[in-house]
């Protein structure tokens, strides 16, 4: 069977994000940029169902612009089979993201998509759901173990209070959470093998999807300034400012 | 980002990006911890295999990936990340002990042991210093006569990096009359009888297996040659080239190590009434040992380009013996800055830039100390007179 992994390409986890003088969003000319770590734990984990035998084909698929094919790239470095790029310059938002997957799908027939999720640069936790949903197939967020057998999938998800095993029909849609596990390190031979690997280029119209944005950011602002704090003398004084300062208590 | 040269592929990128989540996973968090203890454990060697660290250079059919001297260069900078050369010393001795083998060995020995060494589960050492001379390799007096199917060795070797913990030790060893012409090199496995390591205590490079080794009629088979006989000095000048750009650009990478702490202590630290990275003097300083790592960076990737297009060339050998000077100067420039920005915190254990003032003068001699350097490239530049 055959695994979809989407990759997002997002400013790097250890770039000090700044937000543009204009306020129309955050810098990303100069910037280093990598893949959405939740979604490199995806990659991880359909390469896993391939190396136990379950999957025989991982296809990873990004949308965006053309330097996507970067972030493509790396995924066929750690080893996905071959690639998608659904290329666009339109700022891409959740549900056109989710609509582009769902034709990818229905074009490629995967028994299982994994997705991170959600991506570090909007933390938007939607684009996996709203595929789900457009699909109409069952899904399973939050991964930290998944097991498959006998056409199904039985996955073990965090949630509030500890874990939560569940079992869906294939084919599903699988998100994946920080601990299901820690991706391999990209090794030389790989990066060079995975310029060989096939990389596809569609375009949206292709697919039949209108990829406009559905929200309109209006402004986008630096967090305020933490105040520096204070000592206080003794517990007394805290609990005095917890209770008519803070008024938390 | 802007690539370092323009002559980077994405590929290179993308192996610098995964050395760097290799070094800040696996060997930052313990190098303070492995120094202190004097040694890291062995199976970090097959950690660094798996990530394909190991590998690099070395042929496919073993294991290894082809590589140019960029990515030697991206690997050691890279590794440099974690501020202890301890680990880079003994965990990559292979890229010193192992490519005469590649080179010069004979298909059955490279079948027997580059394998195990590129998987992480052999060390690889080099020796040829001794204990009367090092960079005057042709002079060199552990010898190794022929008696019927064996060498018979005897000599000392000393300051062998990976000379207690290696499995394969690769000695240059007299086999001939005086001279560079009676050189040769042999493969020479732990458990010869005979064969005697000692551990010697250093300025830095703690966790760094450094070693004094003796062979008293140690006897090697005829199949251990390294090469053909008498040929051994030209097969180890064959990889001083790789050896000292990685040296360059590890320097550099700990000169860059010392000036980030330095500018976040400064960044932390209250002089007063304000921080000590709101004074001019502080900030002089900075500026002047960043002024120093940018130049050092810039030439040694522009030394990688000269030697990538022509390696045989007297000049860019000459650049390179420069090169590896002016990056070791920096690092010796950066560790003195960064220590006294850091004031009494740079003088107490623990700090990464302690840690590198301490192994200055190991770059500055080791691979061929600073005089030979700047012989060797006035030499190779034709002043002579």
């Amino acid at each position: 069977m055959k695994a979809l992994v989407s990759v997002k390409r997002v400013i790097d986890y250890n770039v000090k994000v700044r937000v543009k003088s204009d306020g129309t969003g955050v810098e990303t000319a100069n910037v280093k940029m990598s893949m959405n770590p939740f979604d490199e734990i995806a990659v991880e984990e359909a390469l896993r169902l391939k190396e136990a035998g379950v999957v025989t084909e991982v296809v990873v698929v990004s949308c965006g612009v053309a330097a996507c094919q970067e972030t493509l790239r790396t995924a066929l470095a750690i080893g996905a089979d071959r690639a998608i790029l659904v290329e666009t310059d339109v700022e891409l938002q959740p549900l056109a993201v989710a609509k582009l997957l769902k034709a990818v799908c229905q074009k490629e027939g995967p028994q299982i998509v994994i997705l991170g999720k959600q991506a570090i640069d909007d933390d938007s936790n939607q684009t996996g759901q709203m595929l789900a949903a457009l699909l109409g197939w069952p899904q399973a967020t939050f991964a930290s173990k998944v097991v498959i057998a006998d056409g199904k999938a039985q996955v073990t998800r965090e949630v509030d209070g500890g874990l939560e095993t569940v079992s869906i029909k294939l084919p599903a849609i699988v998100t994946t959470d920080l601990r299901l596990n820690e991706p391999r390190y990209v090794t030389l031979p790989n990066i060079m093998k995975a310029k060989k690997k096939p990389l596809e280029n569609l375009k949206p119209d292709a697919l039949g999807v209108d990829v406009a944005p559905r929200l309109a950011t209006l402004k986008v602002l630096e967090p305020p300034k933490r105040k520096a704090g204070v000592k206080v003398p003794d517990a007394k004084a805290l609990v005095e400012k917890l209770r008519n300062e803070a008024k938390v208590i | 980002m802007a690539a370092a040269h323009p002559a980077l592929t994405p590929e290179h990128e993308a192996m610098r990006d995964s050395v760097r989540r290799f070094v800040a996973r696996e060997l930052t968090p313990h190098a303070t911890k492995w120094d202190e203890a004097g040694e890291f454990p062995r199976e970090l060697y097959k950690k660094a295999a798996a990530a394909g660290l190991l590998g690099v250079g070395f042929p496919e059919e073993y294991g290894g990936a082809p590589a140019d001297l960029f990515h030697h260069v991206i690997l050691s900078e890279e590794i440099a990340q974690c501020g202890s050369g301890g680990v880079h010393a003994s965990l990559f001795s292979h890229s010193i002990g192992a490519p005469p083998i590649a080179s010069a060995g004979s298909a059955a020995m490279k079948a027997r042991v580059l394998p195990g060494i590129i998987a992480g589960e052999k060390i690889s050492a080099l020796a040829i210093t001794e204990p009367s001379g090092g960079s005057d390799v042709a002079q060199l007096r552990t010898t190794a006569k022929r008696e019927g199917a064996y060498f018979v060795v005897n000599g000392e070797k000393a300051f062998i990096t990976s000379g207690v913990r290696a499995d394969y030790y690769s000695v240059a060893v007299r086999t001939g009359g005086p001279g560079a012409a009676g050189v040769s090199l042999l493969l020479v496995e732990r458990d010869t009888p005979g064969f005697t390591r000692t551990s010697l205590k250093k300025m830095g490079w703690w966790c760094s297996d450094t070693a004094l080794l003796r062979f008293d009629d140690c006897r090697v088979p005829v199949e251990n040659l390294i090469g053909e006989e008498n040929t051994g000095f030209r097969i180890i000048m064959r990889n001083f080239n790789s050896e000292r750009l990685g040296m360059s650009a590890g320097a550099v990478g700990f000169a860059a190590v010392c000036v980030e702490e330095a500018i976040a202590w400064a960044r932390e630290r209250t002089t007063f009434g304000q921080k000590l990275i709101g004074h001019q003097a502080i900030r002089h300083k900075l500026v002047d040992m960043q002024m120093r790592v940018a130049a050092a960076r810039a030439l040694v990737y522009d030394t990688c380009w000269k030697l990538v297009n022509a390696p045989r060339d007297p000049e860019a050998i000459a650049q390179l013996a420069m090169t590896k000077n002016f990056a070791t100067q920096t690092m010796q420039h950066c560790a003195d800055g960064a220590v006294q920005i850091l004031g009494g915190a740079g003088f107490i254990r623990g700090s990464r830039s302690e840690r590198i003032y301490r192994e200055v003068k190991v770059m500055m001699i080791g691979g061929g100390a600073e005089e030979i350097m700047k012989d060797l490239a006035a030499r190779q530049l034709g002043w002579q007179a």
